[in-house]
């Protein structure tokens, strides 16, 4: 028998997998950042899910949660600001082509 | 109200906000007296915990962990918070004239450069993993904020490559918090410590191996550095310098705490793989390097090949000198590679351009800039008694003394090929100018401001027994 917890984590790093191979595959700048959420929403659920103990809530890993979500809602700002001004100059929603340096 | 580590984390976040408020001007002079005033206290910092020989603790509020945040500084911290601060003072009178007024980044600098230091000096100060999350991410954040600032699109683009690798670092990094919290239900270092054993469970070992990864690609170890080259070479001459010295520190710093603490017991096992990725991140670095055309391209590759030799200690941390070696590295880098960037921007001022081949006739034109650099290049490359020797001659001895040959060629091999990057710099200054290249003014306080980091990166290696002294002193 599953524990809701251990259910929880298990879907936590499926969705972290999804997210990770979007950031690093896609192309579209948008659908990046989504994937980048979607990889820290896995994360968070990983870490309030395995905090469970015999199906108690663990309250310490729900503040860090807290905490993440304010992390990954500025870094998301932070992006979607970049990509507007780089639309605004190259016209696509996509990193051009990365010179030689 | 007197402790030191409390205001070496407010201070920057108080005058970062002036800074904002009141526009580049007033805010350069906000943030010099603030980097004097955080330069001091580290000084006091450091002085303390050398003398006292134990870390210096300060609960936040005075709540105590776990409900509360723990702060600590023990030797490495307090050297890195002293790092950090030497580099920020001369940097920032170097940003103050460098940026022309109405220059775009000049207006975004002020605040994120504040934002950064206190990101970093609480980064240092942290003793949990979540704690360092965050302030690792704060960091991260400020300095892709610096890399955008000046608005083209290669800067953009650099940005942006730079957001998405250090937000994949930091997932993954958080992903093995989460793990190890699940585990074990703590997330304090000091705790956890005392917990994890060899014997530990797979998950455990799946987390170290997550946050390693993590943290590998946040300090642009190779493979794992393609995000750093645009991202230092193509922000002005002050940001790279910031970025180059200090801020890929903070992650190696995390890595270092991780080996120290938590992870004692089970990171041997990834030393091999991460001492060949440190070589390799020599060879390959150099060799971008020797072939790069432009200055600031030759030097943000130099960064990737001297970022290599500070994994090359993972596998000699049987021995505590070990220690005292990457940390000799990390000043001797984070000085002379603040120095490099900013020589490289006096001399695009000075000819108008970023090439190596531009750079005819400097020796005559800028001999002080020029004489920065090579003391820069004498730390970089090894030459005695500059820091960087003393560096290279422990990790040699160190190796020697484990019998561990490869890492011995590697050093000597990329001394060798640091010499060829910085000596094409210095032949092509001392060519003849032709009659009409460009010759702007540029303030002697760029090139004095050069000349002071470089030559701290070579005097250090004098003073390196009080450094070696504080790498003893661990929590």
């Amino acid at each position: 028998m599953m524990s809701s917890g251990l259910l929880y984590a298990l879907v936590g790093l499926a969705l972290f997998a999804f997210g990770l191979a979007g950031v690093v595959l896609i192309g579209h700048l948008l659908r990046r950042i989504l994937a980048f959420n979607l990889m820290g929403s896995g994360a968070f659920l990983v870490l309030v899910g395995l905090a469970q103990r015999n199906d108690l809530p663990d309250p310490l890993p729900q503040a860090m949660v807290l905490t993440g979500i304010v992390v990954s809602v500025a870094a998301t700002a932070l992006a979607l600001a970049l990509v507007r001004r780089l639309q605004a100059l190259t016209g696509k929603p996509e990193l051009p082509e990365a010179e030689d340096e | 109200m007197s402790d030191p580590l409390i205001w070496l984390i407010l201070l920057p976040l108080f005058w970062t906000t002036l800074a904002f408020l009141f526009g580049p001007a007033r805010g350069a002079w906000l943030a010099i007296t603030g980097a004097a005033a955080q330069l001091a206290l580290a000084v006091a910092l450091a002085l303390k915990v050398g003398a006292d020989r134990t870390a210096h603790h300060h609960p936040v509020g005075g709540w105590d962990a776990p409900l509360g945040i723990d702060l600590t500084a023990d030797g490495l911290s307090a050297a890195l918070l002293l790092l950090t601060q030497c580099v920020a003072l001369p940097l920032f009178i170097y940003a103050h004239r460098y940026f022309r007024a109405g220059d775009p980044t000049g207006r975004y600098f002020w605040p994120l450069a504040g934002f950064l230091l206190a990101g970093m000096n609480a980064l240092f100060a942290s003793a949990d993993l979540f704690n360092l999350y965050v302030t690792l991410e704060l960091v991260g954040l400020a300095a892709v904020g610096l890399v955008a600032a000046e608005g083209g699109t290669r800067q953009l683009a650099a940005a942006l490559r730079y957001l998405f690798a250090t937000l994949v670092g930091s997932g993954l990094y958080l992903l093995g918090v989460a793990l190890l919290y699940g585990a074990y239900g703590t997330v304090s270092s000091a705790m956890l410590t005392a917990l994890v054993s060899d014997a530990a469970p797979r998950l455990v070992w799946i987390a170290a191996a997550l946050m390693v990864v993590g943290l590998m690609v946040k300090t642009a170890l190779f493979p794992f550095h393609f995000w750093l080259p645009p991202a230092h070479g193509g922000a002005p001459a002050p940001v790279s310098a910031l970025l180059s010295a200090l801020v890929v520190k903070a992650s190696f710093y995390l890595l270092l705490r991780l080996w120290l603490g938590p992870f004692a017991a089970l990171l041997p096992s990834f030393a091999g793989f991460i001492a060949t990725c440190g070589a390799m991140a020599i060879f390959w670095g150099s060799w971008r390097a020797i072939r790069a055309e432009r200055i600031k391209a030759l030097i943000a590759w130099s960064t990737v090949a001297q970022l290599g030799y500070l994994f090359l200690i993972f596998p000699l941390f049987t021995a505590p000198a070990a220690l005292a070696a990457g940390l000799t590295q990390v000043f001797a880098h984070g000085l002379a590679k603040a120095g490099f960037f900013a020589a490289a921007g006096v001399f695009i001022k000075t000819t108008g351009q970023d090439t190596v081949a531009g750079l005819a006739g400097a020796a005559s034109r800028r001999p002080l800039t020029l004489f920065a650099w090579g003391l820069s290049g004498m730390t970089l490359m090894g030459l005695p008694p500059s820091a960087g020797f003393l560096a290279k001659w422990q990790l040699i001895e160190l190796a020697l003394d484990r019998g561990l040959w490869p890492i011995v060629y590697v050093v000597l091999a990329g001394g060798l090929m640091t010499a060829v990057y910085v000596f094409r710099v210095l032949r092509q200054a001392f060519l003849p100018a032709t009659a009409t290249a460009p010759h702007h003014k540029v303030p002697r306080t760029l090139e004095w401001m050069a000349f002071v980091l470089s030559a701290a990166s070579v005097l250090i290696g004098l003073r390196a027994i009080e450094l070696v002294a504080l790498a003893g002193v661990i929590a």
